[in-house]
């Protein structure tokens, strides 16, 4: 890939409090007009990396580049990114136009100029109505809107969000969603998110990095993170997974050949990582059908029922005691096996994926 | 209220409906014997004629306001013309007190923001430092302060022995004295409201001012100071008002050109020599002139809020 096409490279980036180690060398490029997250539980040290990028922390080692400037030893108000703050952080003794035009006047726009940008900015997130307002006036979902249109006016290179959309309530916050992706697209600028929630992490992005405890553990796109995890953190924090303990007896050509509880035969992808010898199956819940008992990968008895809505939830127990989940679609011609049933669970070819520790 | 503002408590809300007002009984008493009683008396004896060995004669006259603004000549009997002795007081008055205030502003923000910004467990620590020597008396303090700047005191002969200065300061009896006694006095009730308003202050807003391309002076004169303002504004008119009516330390400080409002005031009601009525309209105006300043806050606060 040209460099050009790179607009933020994060590199080697090591930051400690003391003993405490926030963020392990971490890697990463970023790319132009891409909607890019960090994803990751609370500690992860995205919020870290993203107040790197920021500029209110320093890094302990480590280079971050911007469009292969290097940022690191300017202040935060010479970098020319911009962010989204969690509690959005609107200057409260001044109106919606003023917050917006806040760093264009700091950049020496003329006044004139400033409340035209201001005015073409409230439009595109629909808040023109409410320029002359305080932020004390407006709901959270008004808020977020003028924290976004207060860090897009004065056009920064990047980005950045950290957890933008943790304040508002579930049915605002995926309308939202939505709208802030299309919006990515229009300004045609790379967006940083931060968020802990995977649902908005794979609805919203073009690539997502996973992190935990101060690494990367995965950068791919939504269906990459989630079909083929290269590890049991990044299949277990995404979406809900069945893991199997398995006995590996060959890998060849990224297709290993386990043997599962109950001593049935399986031929699955294996992240490239593994070796022969105890291993972990991630299988996905709603890529397991149920069969006669004799035609199934795996044998089990089914424990209960868990009604969801659009689907319902199949406890089962596997012959060795471990327990496993299946959701079956809440459809009339689903077969729905009664609980103490012994059945057979057939799994979709690649839907179950040998994974690294 | 604004739509879309948040709900306030107490408006709707069943818990705060009732008659909270009958609870209030007490403090009506309190407030209307020891602040609208006396206020009411010395307006009263404002109006009344002076009897010469100290209190008055129940007789209605307009005498006190009259020595105040007019000078009749030595028997009363010239055509009257500006009195400018009073109102110079005054406004050497407002004028100290002004600079007692800024100079309380200047040494007390720092101080505030400090503490504000220290961890909370150490604050509260920085807090009682800062008011310990308010747990001794006033006069004494005064006093002692006066021991301390005197020419044959510590910082005179500090001074000297370290051969910074060749002859006493002389600043005893001086305006700078009377600023030093005034800041003295006053400067916690400068720090603890701006130390609560700071407190509260949300510093993801300096990062979000920083992020948009502010320097340090630019955050403190468009953020910082517009969302503490409350806080500095009660500091200032808790420092400017008593400051303003100050008697200990013009008379202790100072000298004859110091001679403050306090003074004058003071002096009316002293022993025999005083003038009830005169000292009474004095203090009337003075109030005046604070209720004014008041006022002023008040309608610009409104306007703030109404726009």
């Amino acid at each position: 890939m040209a460099s050009s096409e790179i607009a933020v490279s994060v590199d080697q980036v090591v930051k400690r409090y003391g003993s405490v180690t926030a963020l392990h060398g971490v890697s990463l490029d970023i790319r132009e007009n891409e909607f890019f997250t960090l994803l990751g539980p609370s500690g992860c040290g995205k919020t870290t990396l993203l107040r790197a990028i920021a500029g209110f922390e320093d890094v302990t080692e480590g280079h971050i580049r911007l469009k292969g400037q290097d940022l690191i030893d300017q202040p935060p108000f010479k970098r020319p990114v911009n962010t989204v703050f969690q509690q959005y952080a609107l200057f409260p003794h001044m109106s919606v136009t003023e917050n917006v035009m806040f760093g264009l006047l700091r950049k020496s726009w003329s006044r004139q100029e400033a409340e035209r940008r201001a005015q073409d900015v409230l439009e595109l997130v629909q808040l023109s109505d409410f320029a002359k307002r305080k932020p004390g006036q407006l709901s959270g979902g008004q808020q977020q809107r003028v924290a976004l249109a207060r860090a897009l006016a004065p056009r920064p290179e990047v980005l950045l969000l950290d957890e933008p959309l943790s304040a508002l309530d579930l049915k605002l916050r995926q309308a939202v969603r939505m709208e802030l992706k299309a919006i990515q697209r229009e300004t045609g600028i790379a967006f940083i998110f931060v968020t802990h929630d995977q649902e908005e992490a794979l609805t919203m992005s073009d690539r997502i990095a996973v992190m935990s405890a101060g690494h990367v553990q995965q950068v791919g796109s939504p269906r990459e993170i989630y079909e083929t995890p290269v590890n049991r953190f990044v299949a277990d924090f995404i979406g809900e997974t069945n893991l199997l303990d398995v006995q590996v007896l060959s890998v060849t050509g990224g297709v290993a050949q386990v043997l599962m509880p109950g001593n049935r035969n399986f031929k699955c992808p294996a992240a490239a990582v593994v070796n022969a010898g105890p291993g972990h199956l991630s299988v996905r819940p709603e890529r397991i059908s149920v069969c006669a008992e004799a035609a199934g990968d795996l044998s089990a008895t089914v424990t209960g029922h868990t009604y969801l809505g659009t689907d319902i939830q199949l406890h089962v127990k596997l012959v060795d005691g471990e327990a496993m989940s299946v959701r079956l679609q809440n459809a009339e011609t689903t077969l729905m096996p009664e609980t103490g049933a012994v059945v057979g669970l057939s799994l979709e070819a690649g839907a179950a994926r040998l994974l690294a520790d | 209220m604004a739509a879309g503002a948040p709900m306030g408590a107490g408006n709707s809300s069943r818990i705060y409906k009732g008659s909270g007002w009958k609870l209030l009984f007490p403090s009506w008493i309190i407030i209307g014997i020891f602040l609208l009683a006396p206020v009411l008396m010395m307006g009263v004896y404002s109006f009344l004629t002076k009897e010469f060995r100290g209190g008055v004669i129940w007789q209605f006259s307009l005498d006190a306001y009259d020595q105040f603004f007019f000078d009749r000549g030595l028997f009363g009997d010239e055509p009257p013309r500006l009195e400018w002795t009073y109102i110079g007081i005054f406004w050497r008055s407002i004028w100290q007190a002004g600079l007692a205030t800024l100079a309380c502003l200047l040494i007390g923000f720092p101080t505030a923001w400090f503490i504000a910004t220290r961890d909370p467990k150490s604050r509260s620590t920085w807090l009682f430092l800062v008011t310990i020597p308010y747990w001794v008396n006033l006069l004494i303090r005064t006093v002692s302060m006066k021991f301390l700047i005197r020419d044959t005191g510590p910082l005179n002969e500090f001074l000297l022995s370290i051969g910074v200065i060749d002859a006493p300061l002389g600043l005893i009896n001086t305006n700078f004295a009377v600023q030093l006694g005034l800041f003295y006095s006053y400067l916690p009730f400068m720090v603890l409201p701006i130390y609560a308003a700071v407190e509260r202050y949300d510093f993801s807003l300096s990062e979000a001012a920083a992020d948009l391309y502010a320097g340090r002076w630019t955050i403190l004169r468009l953020v910082i100071l517009p969302v503490v303002k409350p806080g500095i504004v009660a500091g200032c008119i808790l420092v400017f008002v008593p400051s303003l009516g100050a008697f200990l330390a013009p008379d202790l400080l100072g000298g004859a050109k110091t001679f403050m409002i306090g003074s004058l005031i003071e002096e009316q009601f002293k022993g025999n020599a005083g003038n009830w009525p005169f000292g009474a309209a004095a203090s009337m105006i003075l109030l005046t002139i604070v209720m004014c300043v008041l006022l002023v806050y008040a309608r610009n606060q409104n306007k703030v809020e109404a726009r």
